[in-house]
């Protein structure tokens, strides 16, 4: 069984219109590259011009940001849930 | 294209505005984008925010509580369809510092106006373009019983 991406709104049309994609691989970078590998007008959206994730971007696995986990060498089981969030801020 | 929302929900993003003054809250507006482009509020989630170091003109969410409201909504059928703050004493108009820090293109940006504790105005703005070159356009609020 696959692991799930859940696609936040503003992505959606970057990536079929989805809100779940599924794919199989061993780390939390592996499925990002599978990810935008599948829907390439995606990469420019996750990722800057170095290949790293854009500062605004958000990626956990389950409930934990991959930044205090392992970052993209995180391993990822199948029953997991890899969620993309832009970041939410502001004010007056 | 509008944003539709139940008055009982705008009511409870105005009296969130009052419960924080004299610093700004936020939440999160969950529901249904339609093929028009317009989208309806079925709920809204009250987020804590975390600018602590200085809650009276800035705002963020964590993280963390946006990937579990975007998993709740997944799995009941629903959209993260926008988000809302307040701006105490101070215009409900988006700032530079809104836009600047605005990600999350199609979805509504709900600003309500708090003045010496009380919700004046209230305004929705739709986030339009790319990252590189993205605006707020005014959007309309349509009340629903």
């Amino acid at each position: 069984m696959p692991t799930k991406v859940l696609i936040p709104t503003p992505l959606r049309s970057y990536a079929g219109k989805q809100a779940v994609v599924e794919v199989s691989a061993p780390t939390v970078g592996d499925a990002l590259s599978h990810l935008v590998a599948e829907f390439p007008d995606l990469r420019k959206h996750l990722f800057s011009e170095d290949g790293k994730l854009r500062s605004f971007v958000n990626v956990y696995l389950n409930d934990e940001d991959i930044r205090y986990l392992s970052k993209d060498a995180t391993p990822v089981k199948e029953t997991d849930t890899i969620s993309i969030v832009p970041s939410v801020a502001g004010g007056r | 294209m509008a944003l539709r929302i139940p008055r009982y929900l705008l009511d409870q993003i105005r009296a969130h505005g009052e419960e924080t003054y004299p610093c700004e809250c936020c939440g999160v507006l969950v529901g249904e984008f339609d093929d028009a482009g317009g989208k309806t509020a079925e709920a809204v989630v009250k987020c804590g925010n975390t600018r602590t170091d200085s809650p009276a003109n800035r705002y963020q969410i964590s993280p963390a509580e946006l990937v579990r409201i975007q998993r709740q909504a997944q799995l009941a059928g629903h959209d993260i369809v926008g988000f809302y703050h307040s701006h105490p004493d101070h215009p409900a108009r988006w700032s530079a510092t809104d836009l600047a820090e605005a990600h999350w293109t199609g979805c509504s940006y709900v600003i309500t106006s708090v003045e010496h504790g009380h919700a004046v105005l209230t305004h929705a703005f739709l986030l339009q373009g790319q990252e590189e070159v993205k605006h707020f356009e005014d959007e309309a609020i349509e009340v629903t019983t």
